[in-house]
């Protein structure tokens, strides 16, 4: 049996999966101010019955870091960063003290300037005065080399948690790096007081399950690692979205994944069947960071978003005024205009509210309530088609670096729309026709996040760098920084770095003895100093993409 | 989060898959660490810089401003196509007012190509900001344009060229011709008759650095830009007069490289010549780049940078200051030189030997430009190179009278078949002949 739970913002559904067939499933109110009352209170509640030993696995999506660092209910956090030549670093300062420190480490990762002590010790003395024990450390391209990043940590010892920029990820960009590394020191007790709570409180109850954390990314990871790594359990609301629609439709081929709910629509894309990444990584408040999360884009339209005439023009949303007109809301939605449309079934009263509502729009322009209905859908759907016709403009023109790409690489072309959410069926037809695609909507959909949660497995991604004229071998993911002979290749990259990210998995949580690792970037550069070749450049980038732990059963599906 | 007060393009394509030979400077690993920099600083994040993919430009962008012998296709592969077609977004963006600003960081460079192309000069094929601008006049018009080549080396394709069209004019200040390839590039080549004065060259001595050459752009480059009042400012930005250039010998920096670019305010810049890909490339793109958007450049500097290790000598700060005071006297006092240099002639001759260092082939040539009063006349060009080639191209410039376009036609049908090649380019209609 699989347990998967989505903790949203109103919220909370639960879903239990047996052999590929959901057995059971529940929804509740989140209650914002007890985060770990209501996922306990539900999971509970959804066990009742069942037979708790035979829980293989709990998968969680939980929003208790993203409301941690949306309510700024973080700790404080004091920061040390070196920032070395190159942009003023004013605008880095996010911590609640930040100590800007000398030295430098150049892109090849050369020490140009070496740590000067006394500062890193002021450093402790100011945090201690200010009563911060939570700290990062940063250093600009500390991801070639994180010598002066780890012996700040050396002096820090006492302190806990310290995140180390490098640890966060192998991509290439400081200011993220800073931000990240930050975000994870500043829900570390938030995310740790909450995990201990579920450990606890699975222990008196008997559960003897593996837990694993969602992440943004539409993969998990177990309850050791989001403990060290908290910053990964932000925004995964939308990932288990994500794989819920993945697992209710699979496909493999070029596609648009709608979430349409009653504020939003949540848009996502498949290039051959594999999720579009956020390039860096996603952004939660203010902050750019390096958490590797499924590119999402939502929009203020849902069934419940209220409707207004402005300029003889059907405006709808981005705002949601409360319930629907037909159930004692206040303005006219989507809902409304479905009801008259009869598309969606109520009782005499209700419909008599939802056709009220359509007529006093319509009579703005001169419609009738069901042609205004009519036209509010059809608005609707010329909405979603403007917005992810940007969008894929946006995705089809990302930039590339080589000829090959620019001349002859993938673009993006959907074949077919899924869809999930309360108006899906009635916008099934309409987007069909608005994009000329086929347009799929599962059953289940309303514990589709749920399910997507249950479902989701481990994912992974490191980053290899090979400087052969150095002797250098770096995965700074998984903290490894090795020395190399001077005729290390890209094939023995390429292999090295599926077996790391493969080793990688499993220490995460998974299990299956197929790992399904694939290289998704490779390059090597001949390097040349005056005339002769002194090494080579070698670049590789391995992952693990979102998968399920299995397919769910026929009945599931529509 | 930064935000950019110039709203910036960044046109950045390292063409990662190509270089002119493995061990070529011209090698994919030129912009490699640029890219690093750039991407570890967090340009991508700044509100305001939006990057840009180059577009194809065709063989007829080509066309309108070479005589690719003996044709596009044997002389110009898709790279260069694309090294154009991302100088053409950039400009494009600017004037579709997608951005205020732009650059483009493509390779390969152009600015030794001239209008005859027999093959490679100083790693270029096809002039990148002449094949752009030619293409965009076309579709937005006639752009009065000033071109300041910063690069070390004289853009001496750039100046062939435009060497007869005053509505483009070319400043070139470089390491003296008489110390560094290609040779050329002195205060007395001033343009053809149609564009005489318009072609101004700065020559400065090995050595110079940061004081000589904001020295020279304040003085020089910049009141003749006041005066000449363009549409569009280009900056050709070679990054060879880096101290750590590996085949130059000036000591300018990442910061000078900002601040000249923070000075003279260009519309677009496009990247040129820079071969000290791990010890200048990174911090004078991250310099330039900051600059052009409004940003604070100040803490921009490589790691062994020391202000007063790299000050230039006060010898060369002195002969900087000649140079100038004559080139700028040349420059106001351009109409009399003309009267004096050119007199009454109906036609001038200008006779030139030119060498391809990269491919070893040489060329001779005679350019014969006719004065025309009512435009700025046809030219013609007689070349020869020692691989069997003799070529006869006629040119018919954009502002060319009736008469001159009948006279470019007629002399096209009328060239014998004794050459090789014979080509017309007829810019008032835009069109390309070859025979
Ligand atoms: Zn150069
Ligand atoms: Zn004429």
């Amino acid at each position: 049996m699989i347990v998967g739970l989505d903790m949203g913002g109103t919220n909370i559904d639960g879903v239990i999966i047996e052999d590929g067939n959901i057995i059971n499933t529940i929804k509740k109110p989140t209650n914002r101010d007890d985060l770990f009352g209501s996922i306990w209170s539900t999971l509970k509640e959804l066990l009742t019955g069942y037979d708790k030993t035979k829980i293989d696995r709990i998968n969680l999506s939980t929003t208790v870091s993203t409301n941690a660092i949306v309510e700024n209910k973080t700790s404080s956090v004091g920061m040390i960063i070196q920032s070395g030549p190159g942009i003023a670093n004013d605008f880095l300062a996010c911590g609640d003290e930040n100590v800007f420190i000398s030295g430098y480490v150049d892109h090849r990762g050369n020490v140009i300037e070496g740590l000067n002590l006394s500062e890193v010790k002021n450093a402790v003395k100011l945090f201690k005065k200010k009563n911060i024990d939570s700290f990062a450390v940063v250093t600009k391209f500390s991801t070639r080399n994180p010598e002066n990043e780890i012996r700040i940590k050396e002096i820090l010892e006492n302190f806990s948690p310290i995140t180390m920029g490098h640890t966060v990820s192998g991509k290439l960009s400081f200011p993220r790096r800073v931000y990240t590394s930050y975000l994870n020191s500043a829900v570390h007790s938030t995310f740790n007081d909450f995990a201990a709570n579920i450990k606890k409180s699975m222990e008196i109850e008997g559960i003897n399950a593996l837990i694993f954390i969602l992440k943004a990314d539409g993969g998990t990871m177990n309850m050791n690692t989001a403990e060290e790594k908290p910053v990964e359990t932000i925004l995964s609301g939308p990932a288990a979205s994500f794989m819920g629609i993945t697992a209710m439709l699979p496909t493999d081929k070029d596609a648009i994944l709608l979430d349409v709910g009653g504020t939003t629509t949540d848009i996502f894309f498949l290039a051959d069947g594999v999720p579009l990444f956020e390039p860096l990584g996603i952004k939660i408040g203010k902050y750019n960071t390096l958490v590797r999360a499924i590119y999402s884009v939502s929009i203020g339209l849902g069934g419940d978003s209220s409707i207004n005439i402005k300029n003889g023009k059907v405006k709808i949303g981005p705002k949601r005024e409360g319930k629907p007109y037909a159930f004692g809301g206040p303005q006219p939605t989507p809902t409304d205009a479905m009801i008259t449309l009869e598309l969606i079934g109520y009782d005499h009263d209700y419909k008599k509210k939802a056709h009220e509502s359509m007529s006093l729009l319509g009579k703005e322009l001169n419609l009738s309530a069901e042609d205004m209905a009519k036209l509010v859908l059809e608005t609707m759907g010329n909405m979603i088609k403007y917005k992810i016709d940007k969008l894929l403009e946006k995705i089809n023109s990302q930039p590339v670096y080589t000829i090959k790409e620019l001349l002859y690489g993938k673009k993006l072309e959907p074949k077919l729309i899924n869809i999930i959410g309360g108006p899906a069926e009635v916008l099934t037809p309409i987007l069909k026709d608005k994009f000329n695609l086929p347009c799929y909507y599962p059953e289940n959909y309303h514990v589709a996040n749920a399910v997507g949660a249950a479902l989701a497995r481990p994912t992974a991604e490191i980053t290899m760098h090979v400087d052969t004229s150095k002797k250098t071998l770096s995965v700074p993911e998984l903290e490894i920084y090795e020395k190399v002979d001077r005729n290390y290749s890209l094939n023995f990259a390429k292999e090295r770095a599926l077996r790391l990210i493969k080793e990688s998995a499993i220490s995460i949580g998974e299990t299956k003895d197929e790992i399904d690792a694939e290289i998704i970037e490779e390059n090597s550069f001949n390097m040349v100093r005056g005339f002769y070749t002194t090494g080579k450049d070698i670049r590789v980038k391995a992952q693990i993409k979102p998968g399920l732990i299995h397919q769910l059963g026929g009945d599931n599906n529509a | 989060m930064l935000k950019a007060k110039n709203r910036l393009g960044l046109v950045f394509f390292p063409a990662f898959d190509w270089a002119i030979s493995p061990t070529h400077p011209e090698r994919e690993e030129r912009l490699l660490y640029t890219r690093d920099q750039l991407f570890e600083e967090g340009i991508e994040d700044i509100e305001g810089v939006e990057f840009f993919n180059p577009i194809v430009a065709d063989e007829k962008d080509i066309e309108r401003v070479h005589f690719c012998v003996p044709d596009v296709k044997s002389r110009v592969t898709q790279s260069h196509l694309i090294s154009a077609g991302g100088a053409i977004k950039a400009l494009q963006m600017i004037l579709e007012n997608k951005v205020d600003k732009s650059f483009a960081l493509t390779r390969p460079p152009g600015h030794h190509a001239h209008r005859v192309v027999y093959g490679d000069r100083g790693f270029c094929i096809i002039n990148i900001e002449a094949v752009m601008l030619e293409r965009i006049r076309q579709e937005y018009g006639n752009l009065r344009v000033a071109i300041v080549d910063t690069d070390c080396h004289h853009g001496d394709g750039t100046q062939d060229i435009f060497w007869n069209d005053k509505d483009t004019l070319f400043i070139s200040f470089h390491q003296d011709g008489r110390t560094l390839y290609p040779g050329t590039g002195s205060i007395d080549e001033f343009g053809g008759p149609g564009g005489y004065g318009y072609n101004i060259n700065i020559p400065l001595p090995p050595g110079t650095g940061e004081d000589g050459f904001l020295y020279v752009l304040d003085n020089v480059v910049m009141p003749i830009l006041d005066e000449y009042n363009p549409d569009i400012i280009i900056n050709s930005a070679g990054q060879d007069n880096h101290y750590t250039d590996p085949i130059t010998h000036m000591n300018f920096t990442a910061q000078g490289y900002a601040e000249l670019n923070y000075r003279l305010n260009p519309h677009m810049a496009v990247l040129e010549g820079g071969y000290s890909i791990e010890g200048a490339l990174p911090y004078v793109n991250l310099g330039i780049i900051l600059a052009m958007a409004g940003l604070d450049y100040s803490n921009v500097h490589e790691p062994d940078y020391n202000k007063e290790k790299l000050r230039q000598s006060r010898d060369i700060t002195e002969y900087v200051k000649k140079v100038c005071e004559l080139v700028y006297s040349r420059w106001k006092n351009k109409d009399g030189l003309r009267l004096k240099d050119l007199g009454n002639a109906t036609h001038i001759d200008r006779q030139r030997q030119i060498y391809y260092d990269t491919d070893g082939i040489l060329e001779n040539q005679v350019q014969n430009f006719k004065v025309c009063k009512k435009c700025s006349g046809i030219n013609t060009i007689d070349s020869r190179n020692d691989k069997g080639y003799h070529i006869f191209a006629i040119t018919i410039p954009r502002d060319a009278c009736n008469s001159c376009v009948d006279e470019g036609h007629r002399l096209y049908k009328n060239t014998p078949n004794s050459f090789t090649n014979v080509y017309l380019q007829d810019r008032v209609n835009d069109e390309f002949y070859a025979k």
